[in-house]
C-alpha cells in the first residue's frame, strides 16, 4: 500500500519544481503564472491526501475553493497580461519597471 | 510491490518528469502542453485517492479552460523568443540548492517514521457503490452553503474585472461628453425644412 508520507513526499516536490521555476525563468511572466499553478496543484495534493489518509471530506471541500480562486486568479492575470503587453510592447519582466521597485 | 503502487510510482514519475519538462522548456507554448501533462497525472494520482470529483474538475476545468486560456493568451501575444531566452540560467543554481534544501528538510519531516504506513494506517477502500460527489454535495449544499454562494460571488467579480481590464475604450460605448454638450449650437442640432404646402384643390 501507498503511505501518507508517499504523498506527502510527491507534492513536496512539485512544490520545489513549482518554486524553482520561479527562480528560472525570471523573464517570462506566463511561465511565472503557470509555475504557481504547479504549486496549487502540489498545495491540492496535499489536502487530499489527509483528506482520504484522515477520513474527513473537509480537505476536498477546501481544494474544491482553491480551484474557484486559482481560476480566477488566471483568468484576472491573464487579462492584466494582455493589458501589459498591449501597453509597454512585451510581457519581459525586467522591462516592466516603471514602478521601481 | 502491489497495484496500488505500481500506478503510484508510474503517475508520480510522469508527474515530476512533465513540470520538470515544463519549468525548463524555452517555449512557453510547450510548457503549457507539459503542464497539461502533469495535470493529468496529478488527476490520475487524486483518483488513486478516491477523490474522483475533484480530479475531473480538475480535467475540465484546468485542462479545458485555463490551460486552453493560457495557450490562447500565448498564440494571441505573439511573444519574441529571443527576449525571454536571456539570463534563462542565471539563477538556476542558487534555485536547484534551495530545491534540495526545501525536499530534504520536508523528507526529513513527513518521512515514514511520521506519515508511514504504521503510524497512519490507509483506510479500506469504499464500496463500487459509493459516489464521493454525493459526499462532498452533502458538505458543500449545508455546512459550506455561504462559501459556496462567496465562491459564486467571486467568480463574477472575476468575470467583470477580467472583461473591464481588457476592454478598449474606444468602443462605440454610450458615455456623456461634457464639453461637447455645453458647447453645442442650436444649428447643430436643429435642421430647418421648408416644406411646401400642397394646394388645395378647387371643386
Amino acid at each position: 500500500m501507498v503511505s501518507l508520507s508517499d504523498y506527502l513526499i510527491l507534492s513536496a516536490i512539485i512544490f520545489c519544481i513549482g518554486l524553482v521555476g520561479i527562480f528560472v525563468n525570471r523573464t517570462n511572466i506566463i511561465i511565472l503564472l503557470m509555475c504557481v499553478e504547479l504549486i496549487l496543484v502540489a498545495v491540492n495534493t496535499n489536502f487530499i491526501a489527509f483528506s482520504y489518509f484522515l477520513g474527513n471530506e473537509a480537505g476536498q471541500i477546501f481544494v474544491f475553493f482553491i480551484l474557484t480562486v486559482a481560476a480566477a486568479e488566471v483568468a484576472i492575470g491573464l487579462a492584466i497580461l494582455t493589458l501589459l503587453f498591449r501597453n509597454k510592447g512585451t510581457i519581459n519582466v525586467d522591462v516592466t519597471n516603471s514602478l521601481k521597485g | 510491490m502491489t497495484f496500488d503502487q505500481i500506478l503510484f510510482y508510474v503517475f508520480s514519475f510522469w508527474f515530476v518528469a512533465s513540470s520538470l519538462a515544463m519549468i525548463f522548456s524555452r517555449n512557453a507554448a510547450k510548457a503549457v502542453l507539459f503542464l497539461i501533462l502533469s495535470f493529468f497525472s496529478a488527476a490520475s494520482i487524486w483518483i488513486l485517492l478516491e477523490a474522483e470529483f475533484l480530479a475531473i474538475i480538475l480535467i475540465l476545468v484546468y485542462v479545458g479552460a485555463v490551460m486552453v486560456l493560457f495557450l490562447f493568451v500565448i498564440k494571441m501575444l505573439n511573444i519574441d523568443k529571443s527576449t525571454l531566452r536571456a539570463k534563462f540560467t542565471g539563477y538556476l543554481p542558487l534555485g536547484l540548492i534551495v530545491a534540495v534544501i526545501i525536499i530534504a528538510e520536508m523528507t526529513l519531516v513527513l518521512g515514514g517514521n511520521q506519515f508511514g504506513l504504521d503510524v497512519v494506517s490507509a483506510p479500506a477502500r469504499h464500496a463500487a457503490d459509493y459516489s464521493n460527489i454525493t459526499v462532498l454535495a452533502m458538505q458543500l449544499y449545508t455546512t459550506y452553503v455561504y462559501p459556496f454562494e462567496l465562491a459564486a460571488v467571486l467568480l463574477l467579480l472575476a468575470i467583470i474585472a477580467a472583461i473591464t481590464l481588457v476592454h478598449r475604450n474606444d468602443v462605440s460605448r454610450k458615455k456623456q461628453s461634457i464639453s461637447e454638450q455645453v458647447s453645442v449650437q442650436a444649428k447643430d442640432r436643429v435642421r430647418l425644412v421648408s416644406i411646401t404646402s400642397p394646394k388645395k384643390e378647387n371643386k
